[in-house]
């Protein structure tokens, strides 16, 4: 990955800038007798994580659903999520739409709401997706797209970081 | 552009999704996926678009993880100065 050229307006560069802010704020509350117990270390990661997440979303021009999603999921605490989650479980189910087969284009597309063609994988992607038991087809489609671009440059950011940390 | 419309009517759904339209956004995702094995692929179903884009997804949540751990392992035995040492170097 190429630092010197880095377009100080592209998203890898608004990414990196707050994380590593995040990072930085982390670091200094580090405790001054820095045994790293494990227990430490596992808060450290839960804390690096969730910052890298939230940098993320926080970094994406245009807000998209799956980015509010994240922010929520992350500030909201969990007991008040739980609560949430159930309205918007049962609302769901009724929505959901059904797609005859069409024989034209590359791709054959059968979707049904049980099991059966696509039902399997759309749920399993709607669980990956921040946000998605909420979406529709094509905002699910269009927001993954969105979604994997994100997490890609966020994989290639966080990767550099920690090669230029173990270089001392 | 109306068979497409009144195909989409047929199915007695929702007429703003067109069958196309999916179809455009199904391939555009399989673009995103990295090609490590290249076959056929403009003939790829959509369920195995649907699979690959969420094994890749759950592969690139794994690697966060890993790259959450190696830096919080990291953390604990660098300094402060380098993360603003670090950002310097960035911010150029």
């Amino acid at each position: 990955m190429d630092l010197h050229n880095l377009n100080p307006s592209s998203l890898k560069s608004r990414f990196t800038t707050r994380f590593l802010r995040a990072l930085t704020e982390i670091n200094a509350r580090k405790p001054i007798a820095s045994s790293s117990s494990p227990r430490e270390i596992f808060q450290r990661y839960r804390r690096i994580k969730d910052a890298a997440d939230t940098s993320m979303a926080y970094s994406v021009r245009s807000r998209r659903t799956w980015s509010k999603a994240t922010l929520w999921r992350l500030r909201t605490p969990s007991h008040r999520r739980r609560l949430a989650s159930f309205g918007r479980r049962s609302s769901l189910n009724k929505t959901r739409t059904t797609t005859t087969a069409s024989h034209r284009g590359a791709v054959v597309v059968q979707i049904t709401s049980r099991g059966g063609g696509l039902g399997v994988q759309l749920e399993e992607l709607r669980e990956l997706v921040p946000g998605g038991e909420a979406m529709d087809l094509c905002n699910l489609l269009d927001e993954t797209a969105h979604y994997i671009k994100c997490l890609t440059t966020q994989v290639q950011v966080m990767r550099t970081i920690a090669n230029l940390y173990s270089l001392e | 552009m109306s068979s497409r419309r009144s195909r989409s009517r047929q199915a007695g759904n929702n007429s703003r999704i067109t069958d196309d339209q999916i179809n455009d956004l199904v391939s555009k995702l399989h673009q995103l996926l990295p090609e490590i094995r290249n076959v056929h692929s403009d003939k790829v179903s959509a369920a195995k678009v649907l699979q690959e884009t969420c094994n890749y997804i759950r592969s690139l949540h794994r690697e966060v993880d890993d790259l959450s751990e190696r830096l919080s392992e990291l953390l604990a035995t660098t300094d402060n100065a380098q993360a603003a040492i670090i950002r310097s170097l960035l911010m150029q």
